[in-house]
């Protein structure tokens, strides 16, 4: 798979907060109601289902190359996520198109099943040869087709008619052969919103050491576990460049406050809760504090480094994960579309994520204690992280800590237990299989993701230290 | 207040516990129930009796005694707690389906969900906290009077203004014509959801998702045929999970092969590949922390078949 940069740990500028504020307030759009695309919005593109997946933002010089062809994104502005494009040649070059969802991704259910039994009892492959000698058709065939106007189907079909083998295959390897003829030739593109589902999946799939392995049924049990929702005081810790803290605030959506909080004096990199598409409403939710800040133990609030936190920039020796910011080959312009923040709408003032937590917000936190805690930092030392924040958390309020190794988790949950700080603990390692229902064809993937990681649970209380109070007559 | 729906009723909880909460009483990891407070009450456990009115003014999260010096813990109910205390009218869905199936629906705040069947709510309940505080779940089940134990929990946790319970056999009838074109996310938990997809589909949003839970594959396999026509990105999973134990180890000293027989009990032979990195930490006594997976384990709940609406392009 082709390496790309994803855009969502690009430097966006805060512009590209005003347009989606602005749009969302034109439109009076809710999170829940944003069905279309916007100028300036975050999108996640799927290229030819599932094969290749790109981040982008929808500036005005936004491309993408497909192939060899570059074309411009301008075309998805305004269309509903989950459109579907095509590429067509054009008098203005390759450009995408809007395609009717055609039935070629479904087409499995044409071929019914007695058909495919019946055909099949007398085909097999045993007199295929697999010499490269069946198609007819020269690659110069295929380039002089499509200077001449012919669509992606066209030329699969041409392919398909001019393959000596192809009659001899059986149903399902016909329908094989056509799909990935219309992969090649016909390639689709589909429009798609970024979520906690869809970010995180494709982090898992295409840079999952940038995320700490984190796998979609992780982060979901992580969010149910730690009882993630409206008027929520979060504190996270999360060194998986903002996954988590982008996931726990689409959850919390607007009320309450996410603290994504950090050791030391520099802020952990959030920039994935940009890709989120946040209203301004929910963005002022989200806010960085320093442990120091949040510590009994402190007073005064700790002086920062950084006068901005949410413009961290790369490299900072204190985060131990791989810089965003690094450069990697990439063969599509997704470059443009990063460095040309010239989302020229202005009206509301935009809100960055992660702005610093004002001190009367911290005071009700260390008052009231929050309300959740997770801690997603593979490689911190967890065990004695948890003696630092737990005490953080309200009685009764549940945490959940995600780590790629099951001893640090073992020694955690005996360190709890000993301090009598929590109950209710757990250690799960989430699984997770995925199926490919076909008919006569159902069975498991062939390819499967063997661990999503460890997970320790469980429910802070208050530490009586065993006294007995007897209050009884 | 299980889900607060605004801002004074947020998790505080540092809110004494007052009468006519409910309260988790935690006993032991695998022992809780729900418990209603009332200062004439009482709570008698293996722990010995328990006076309610001892627990009014304390916060949640504390630890109370009984007559006989035995404790418990005293929870604040949310979701995931509820569902493993509710009293089990039908089979229900435990926190690995529940979080994948609330993620994967892509459900946030405000969102109008659909479910059927509403079983006995351990599902709902979580879906409630992910649409609060402004969204809505309606959710239907053809048994009327499970639907009215469910609409009791529901009140009992302060969920009504996010939870509409109805009778209606959706398989039969499909969902009410109201709903159509208006709804976020649907969640069929029925035994022919191809009979409810044609209604679903009408009531979603274009790019929306659905959900089918079915424990057989022959259901699967059935539902997926009739999806295709109208939902695309239809994908089918299985969620679990795997527990682990732990246990303190403890080894003696510098015991050499001669020494005769060690103290304590004898080191395991069995090679633990996590255990090199403790040995250096406990300066005060030789033990280490290993951990195993549980012998038992949930081995299969239902398939998890996603499908999102086909967005058509007129």
């Amino acid at each position: 798979m082709e390496e790309e940069k994803l855009t969502g740990s690009e430097e966006i500028s805060a512009a590209a907060c005003t347009v989606e504020a602005s749009a969302a307030e034109a439109n009076g759009l809710s999170e829940v109601n944003r069905a279309a695309a916007w100028e300036g919005c975050s999108v996640l593109l799927d290229i030819n289902d599932g094969d290749r997946l790109v981040f982008s933002r929808l500036s005005p010089s936004a491309s993408i190359k497909i192939g060899n062809k570059k074309c411009s994104l301008r075309p998805l502005v305004g269309c509903p996520f989950g459109s579907l494009f095509t590429v067509e040649t054009g008098p203005g070059g390759p450009h995408l198109s809007r395609s009717a969802p055609s039935s070629a991704g479904n087409c499995v259910e044409e071929i019914s099943k007695d058909e495919g039994q019946s055909v099949d009892e007398i085909r097999d492959n045993r007199s295929l040869i697999d010499n490269n000698t069946a198609q007819s058709l020269s690659s110069e065939d295929i380039e002089a087709m499509r200077s001449e106007g012919a669509t992606g189907d066209e030329i699969v079909k041409a392919l398909i008619a001019n393959s000596s083998t192809f009659e001899k295959k059986t149903a399902f390897s016909q329908e094989k052969y056509k799909l990935k003829k219309q992969k090649k030739y016909a390639p689709k593109v589909l429009l798609r919103r970024p979520s906690m589902r869809s970010i995180c999946e494709t982090y898992f799939k295409k840079h999952p050491q940038r995320t700490g392995f984190m796998r979609v049924d992780t982060l979901s049990m992580l969010l149910s576990m730690a009882n993630v929702g409206p008027y929520s005081d979060a504190l996270v810790l999360d060194k998986l460049g903002g996954l988590v803290v982008g996931s726990v605030a689409e959850r919390v959506g607007g009320t309450g406050y996410i603290c994504s909080t950090y050791f030391g004096t520099v802020p952990y990199q959030i920039d994935i809760v940009r890709m989120f598409n946040f209203s301004n409403d929910v963005c002022a939710r989200i806010l960085q504090a320093p442990f120091n800040d949040l510590s009994p133990l402190q007073n005064t609030p700790s002086e920062c480094a950084m006068s901005d936190p949410s413009d961290v920039g790369p490299g900072s020796p204190e985060t131990a994960q791989p810089d965003p910011n690094e450069l990697m080959p990439d063969s599509d312009s997704l470059l443009d579309s990063r460095n040309n923040g010239d989302d020229t709408l202005t009206g509301q003032k935009p809100v960055k994520p992660g702005r610093k937590a004002p001190p009367e917000i911290v005071k009700s936190w260390k008052d009231n204690g929050f309300t959740s805690l997770i801690v997603a930092a593979p490689e911190m030392d967890v065990e004695n992280l948890i003696m630092d924040l737990l005490p953080l958390l309200a009685y009764s309020a549940p945490f959940a800590i995600y780590h790629q190794y099951l001893q640090p988790l073992a020694t955690c949950m005996h360190k709890l237990q000993a301090s009598k700080m929590a109950i209710g603990m757990q250690i799960s390692e989430p699984w997770l299989r995925e199926y490919q229902v076909l008919p006569s064809r159902t069975h498991p993937h062939m390819q499967m993701n063997a661990f999503g990681g460890y997970i320790l649970s469980g429910i802070r209380i208050s530490n009586t230290g065993g006294v007995i109070e007897d209050k009884a007559a | 207040m299980m889900v607060p729906v605004e801002q004074a009723k947020k998790l505080s909880f540092n809110r004494p516990i007052s009468d006519g909460d409910t309260v988790i009483v935690y006993e032991r990891h695998d022992s809780m129930r729900a418990v209603t407070v009332s200062p004439v009450s009482e709570l008698q456990n293996r722990f010995g009796v328990f006076r309610h009115s001892d627990w009014i003014g304390k916060p949640f999260g504390s630890k109370v005694f009984s007559s006989k010096g035995g404790f418990v813990f005293l929870l604040a109910p949310t979701p995931q707690l509820w569902t493993l205390v509710l009293s089990h009218r039908t089979q229900i869905l435990y926190l690995p389906d529940i979080s994948f199936v609330v993620s994967y629906l892509e459900i946030v705040p405000g969102c109008i969900v659909l479910e059927s069947g509403t079983g006995s709510g351990s599902l709902s309940t979580s879906l409630a906290r992910a649409v609060a505080p402004s969204g809505h779940l309606f959710t239907f089940d053809f048994h009327e009077q499970r639907a009215s134990s469910a609409r009791a929990d529901f009140e009992r946790n302060g969920l009504t203004s996010l939870i509409t319970v109805t009778v209606r056999d959706i398989q039969g009838e499909g969902f009410p014509k109201e709903h159509e074109g208006s709804v976020d996310a649907v969640f069929l938990d029925l035994p022919q959801p191809w009979l409810a997809i044609p209604s679903a589909s009408r009531c979603l949003k274009p790019d929306a998702v659905l959900c089918s839970f079915s424990p057989c594959i022959e259901q699967v396999q059935r539902a997926c045929e009739t999806l295709r026509s109208s939902f695309t990105d239809i994908r089918t999973f299985e969620v679990l999970v795997r527990s682990y134990e732990i246990k303190e180890h403890r080894f003696a000293k510098s015991v050499s092969e001669e020494d005769g027989s060690p103290v304590g009990p004898p080191p395991q032979k069995r090679k633990q590949s996590t255990l090199p990195a403790n040995k250096s930490e406990k300066t005060e006594s030789n033990f280490s922390v290993m951990a195993k997976p549980c012998s038992t384990a949930r081995g299969h709940t239902g398939y998890l078949t996603f499908a999102r609406l086909t967005v058509l392009s007129n």
